[in-house]
């Protein structure tokens, strides 16, 4: 699904802040990537999303070499990739009904297509009754679950959360990995960038993708 | 993904036959804000002052054409009192002389008395000006698109009254000429200034205005929406912007023309108002006037949508 093969970034002329990542995501695979602030988590993940470009190596994601993909190709294969933002990412003029419809309005779907889809995911997140709420409004909590509906609605083959539990309560946190965890039972792979160690401990047996030193160690 | 049943379990359902109330669909654009309207207010502002100076080079134009036109069809046969002459006699055989030649509208002797009364101006009233030497004038006017022959119709009146003079006013026509093309040439040239201070004040503010959108774009452009929906969304949104504000500046360059031209036909029968009509015609701005406002604020809306298309797809392929 994800294949990295001596990848390597620089800013400019600066120093590599990622060096020699391989590393591969199979279908169905749940994994948490951590390591410390500021070792290159939310980095790896805007690689794997395209959303940068590396310096070196060979990124391959659904069999399709990165390099050679077109702009159209990329907002196709990202289709495919569902995204929680550390910082949320909601837009504040549209209620969390239509932010988490978002990815599919911008497909071009019409509205009643979808409608019930969302309602029902809203209301599993525990947002039924936020629907018509705007962003400004919702607690840190509540945005995270509303981005966290966002990157659920397209059923995602692959799931990238940053970050996900580093808003809410440990119980809140909890119900949340617990529905990655149903996500990944449903076929989506998915990889949750966090340093709560508490958190990995109750999904002792997913993998660990483990950023220091610029370089990536893997503990399967 | 997740079985209905499952979810329920997990979170608080709430009952499947409560009633959505669903808004419209939003635009992805907020569809109001200070920086759009800080837009809409330059757009209108520019849009109000290149109409104005559109259309009063227009009205000008057409002033100096006028005045052109109405010089060009008209000549003057002037006929001074010689001693031992009949006055009047001399100027019946001018007006029957001119009245012969081909090309002629009309042929109209001032009377003693309205020779006398356009002295007035200079002289006053009250005055007996018998004993001046006051030349009587015989105005010709020619049909509107015949080409005379000044030398023919010398020719023809000096044989009947040799004294006779004929001014084709073509010295004065030649000034007057050179005055309202550059009357015009300096009207284009401010309309043009006008023109580019406005296509830079609107690109500035619609990239100050699409400055406070970038995270949007960002955003739809990770959640998978293609380029070109990106743009078309803002590209509709910011044409908008610039319609609103060029409906607005053109409105109310619209109603300043109307405004002025109802003022000058109230103002027609005094003298301020003479002269003004005199010199400019009626303020009355013609249909192409009213288009050429309608067309700069129909522009500036497709201006605007163009600039910020253009500035999300640079925005975008910083982006990948």
């Amino acid at each position: 699904m994800v294949r990295f093969e001596n990848v390597g970034l620089r800013y400019g002329m600066g120093a590599e802040i990622l060096r020699d990542i391989s590393f591969e995501i199979e279908p169905h695979s749940f994994q948490f990537l951590t390591g410390p602030s500021g070792a290159g988590k939310t980095t790896l993940l805007r690689l794997i999303l395209l959303s940068l470009k590396p310096t070196r190596g060979l990124i391959t994601l659904f069999d399709a070499d990165a390099a050679h993909l077109s702009k159209d190709m990329i907002t196709d294969l990202r289709r495919r990739i569902g995204v929680v933002f550390q910082d949320f990412r909601l837009l504040d003029h549209l209620t969390t009904y239509e932010n988490v419809a978002l990815p599919l309005r911008v497909q071009g779907r019409a509205e009643f297509s979808y409608r019930a889809e969302v309602v029902e995911l809203l209301r599993w997140v525990g947002l039924g009754d936020h629907m018509h709420v705007l962003p400004p409004v919702l607690s840190g909590g509540e945005k995270q679950r509303a981005a966290i509906a966002r990157a659920l609605i397209v059923r995602p083959e692959l799931l990238l959360a940053d970050e996900p539990t580093g808003n809410v309560d440990p119980t809140l946190a909890r119900r949340l990995l617990r529905l990655f965890a149903e996500l990944h039972k449903s076929g989506t792979a998915v990889v949750i960038a966090t340093h709560d160690l508490a958190l990995m401990d109750q999904f002792e047996s997913a993998r660990r993708l483990v950023l220091g030193d610029n370089r990536l160690h893997i503990y399967e | 993904m997740l079985a209905q049943s499952e979810r329920h379990q997990n979170f608080d359902p709430l009952e499947d036959e409560e009633e959505l109330d669903l808004r419209a669909e939003q635009p992805l654009v907020p569809a109001a804000s200070i920086s759009g309207r800080a837009l809409i207010t330059v757009v209108a502002i520019m849009t109000f002052l290149a109409s104005l100076t559109a259309g009063t080079a227009m009205l000008v134009g057409s002033a100096a054409q006028g005045w052109r036109g109405a010089v060009s069809r008209e000549m003057t046969i002037q006929v001074m009192p010689v001693a031992g002459h009949d006055l009047e006699a001399d100027v019946a055989n001018a007006v029957a002389a001119a009245r012969g030649i081909q090309g002629i509208a009309d042929v109209y002797a001032y009377t003693k008395e309205q020779s006398e009364q356009l002295l007035q101006p200079w002289l006053g009233t009250g005055l007996d000006l018998s004993a001046l030497p006051v030349p009587r004038l015989i105005v010709v006017k020619l049909k509107r698109d015949a080409r005379l022959d000044t030398d023919t119709l010398r020719k023809a009146v000096t044989d009947k009254v040799p004294d006779a003079m004929i001014d084709d006013h073509r010295l004065w026509l030649e000034r007057l000429s050179i005055m309202a093309e550059t009357v015009v040439a300096i009207a284009t040239v401010i309309f043009i200034l006008v023109m580019i201070a406005m296509v830079l004040a609107v690109g500035f503010a619609t990239r100050g205005a699409m400055a406070g959108n970038r995270e949007i774009i960002e955003v739809l452009h990770l959640v998978g929406a293609a380029d070109g929906y990106i743009s078309r969304q803002f590209q509709r949104h910011f044409f908008r912007l610039g319609l609103r504000g060029g409906v607005i500046g053109g409105g109310a360059a619209i109603v300043v023309f109307l405004f002025a031209d109802s003022l000058s036909l109230l103002l027609r029968a005094t003298a301020g108002g003479d002269e003004m009509q005199a010199m400019f015609g009626s303020f009355a701005l013609s249909a192409k006037g009213y288009g050429a406002i309608v067309l700069i604020a129909c522009t500036m809306g497709f201006f605007t949508g163009i600039v910020s298309r253009t500035i999300v797809f640079r925005h975008l392929r910083g982006l990948t």
